[in-house]
């Protein structure tokens, strides 16, 4: 990945203490798994900001080589990754999500 | 398009105990529900189980024969 990639996706993540690459954004995200995201940090009444991968072909690419992972969305918590629709989801049904969240954001 | 038994193979070949079901969501066979259960899970973070079975799946999700893939992993109870 090269150099100015690379720290514009560092200047994201760190731009926010949660954000989340995802396809689309909040009000229109364009698939059911960034929506999956999306709808669960509401529900958490969390705010969060996003970057919508579909408008910069070099974050999309770059950010699963970042965070060795292969797909969109990808959630960030303080510069952290923390998983993608499925962890989310699973981290959500057991209550660690909000644990988890309810910790960094109080830091 | 995937087959079920060829998901199921690769992802045995790294994880030699994986038990591995996989739901075609999307009945074309490249929208799909994979659960994993394996004993190599045991100590690590959810991020670090999904990237296992990824990287099982790497030849599979980079030719995008696997569009969308749900998955889901744990431990034998």
């Amino acid at each position: 990945m090269d150099p100015n990639t690379l720290s514009r996706i560092e200047t994201l993540i760190n731009s926010s203490p949660i954000i989340v690459f995802m396809k689309g954004d909040k009000l229109m995200p364009q698939c059911g798994f960034s929506n999956n995201v999306v709808q669960i940090l509401n529900a958490l009444g969390i705010s969060f900001q996003t970057f919508d991968v579909l408008s910069d072909m070099e974050i999309r690419e770059g950010i699963k080589e970042y965070s060795n992972w292969p797909t969109i969305p990808q959630v960030y918590l303080k510069g952290e990754f923390i998983g993608g629709s499925d962890i989310l989801i699973q981290m959500y049904n057991s209550g660690e999500l909000k644990e988890k969240l309810d910790i960094a954001l109080a830091s | 398009m995937v087959q079920s038994e060829e998901v199921i193979a690769a992802i045995q070949r790294s994880i030699p105990d994986a038990k591995v079901t996989v739901d075609d969501l999307s009945g074309a066979g490249d929208h799909l529900q994979v659960k994993v259960v394996s004993s190599a899970f045991a100590g690590l973070t959810l991020i670090r189980q999904h990237q296992l079975v990824y990287s099982s799946l790497q030849s599979e999700l980079a030719s995008e024969a696997i569009h969308a893939l749900a998955l889901n992993t744990s431990t034998p109870d």
